[in-house]
């Protein structure tokens, strides 16, 4: 079982009490009504589903039930490092290989 | 018109409350289950201004550090989020009422008939949660006082550690039979 950092509870815990929420620092524009169809199915539909390391959201669903951001690399499945939610996207990862 | 709410008498048997599980229990070698009785509790929500004074209003102070509670008198506040707690009176004194009589900014639910509250004791009993729950439950993990949301099995539980070998495991209503007859399962593996 994958053990998860949670940023809040200042541990890690096992992976059953987290949920995977999707791709994170997707902004949402300030004026939506105003995109274009194609910025708007980029901004919808469109995610960057990389080999290789990603920033997702996920949720401590049956813990203190907050989101927050993780670095995952997808080919080995190992997390690379999370952190609390609006915080800005890290320059230096640890451990990254490049 | 519509007249006045007739007052009925709401002492019949057929309105009696019937707390989910009552009475049930199970001694296994090393673990005993019981049922806990039922207790007052709420959700609370708030904000980092509004703790000193609903810890003053409440009586207990609220924990902020993760996976930890703070009891005082029969009242237990257990930290489940940054924000969020789980307050237990066993001694029938509604919190809510207490959180009522003051003005800061909070949110606080009544849901002392949503959860059931299963004790797991026994020197297996960390052994028997085991079964069902990941988290890591030694003492030097998870101390005595050491309370937090998690799973057993297929629900979510919220657990107290409040002795070496004392575990109360709360979980909603509607699953108590499931958690009741997992936790039986488990102590018996447990003792064998």
């Amino acid at each position: 079982m994958l053990l998860i950092r949670c940023p809040y509870c200042e541990e890690e815990r096992p992976e059953l009490e987290f949920r995977n929420a999707g791709e994170a620092h997707i902004a949402r524009s300030p004026n939506i009504a105003g995109e274009s169809d194609d910025d708007f199915e980029k901004f919808f539909f469109i995610r960057s589903n990389p080999k290789g390391i990603i920033y997702e959201r996920w949720r401590h669903m049956h813990g203190c039930a907050r989101f927050f951001n993780a670095v995952r690399d997808t080919v080995s499945d190992r997390f690379l490092m999370t952190y609390k939610a609006g915080e800005p996207k890290p320059v230096k990862l640890p451990g990254a290989t490049k | 018109m519509a007249k006045a709410a007739v007052k009925t008498n709401a002492a019949g048997p057929s309105v009696e409350r019937r707390p989910a599980l009552a009475g049930q229990s199970l001694s296994a070698a090393g673990v005993t289950l019981a049922v806990l009785p039922p207790a007052e509790r709420i959700s609370l929500r708030a904000p980092e201004a509004s703790i000193a004074a609903l810890s003053k209003a409440l009586g207990v102070v609220l924990p902020q550090r993760p996976k930890t509670s703070a009891a005082k008198a029969g009242r237990t506040a257990l930290w489940l989020g940054p924000d969020e707690w789980l307050v237990i009176d066993e001694n029938g004194k509604d919190p809510l009422a207490d959180c009522a009589s003051i003005s800061v900014l909070h949110s606080a639910v009544g849901i002392s008939h949503r959860n059931v509250a299963i004790s797991v004791t026994g020197p297996a009993a960390a052994a028997t949660i085991n079964a069902g729950c990941p988290q890591d439950l030694s003492l030097d993990a998870f101390p005595v006082g050491a309370a937090s949301r998690s799973i057993l099995g297929k629900v979510e539980i919220v657990l107290l550690r409040t002795a070496a070998d004392a575990f109360r495991v709360e979980c909603w209503r509607s699953f108590s039979d499931y958690v009741f007859t997992f936790l039986s399962e488990a102590a018996r593996d447990a003792a064998a």
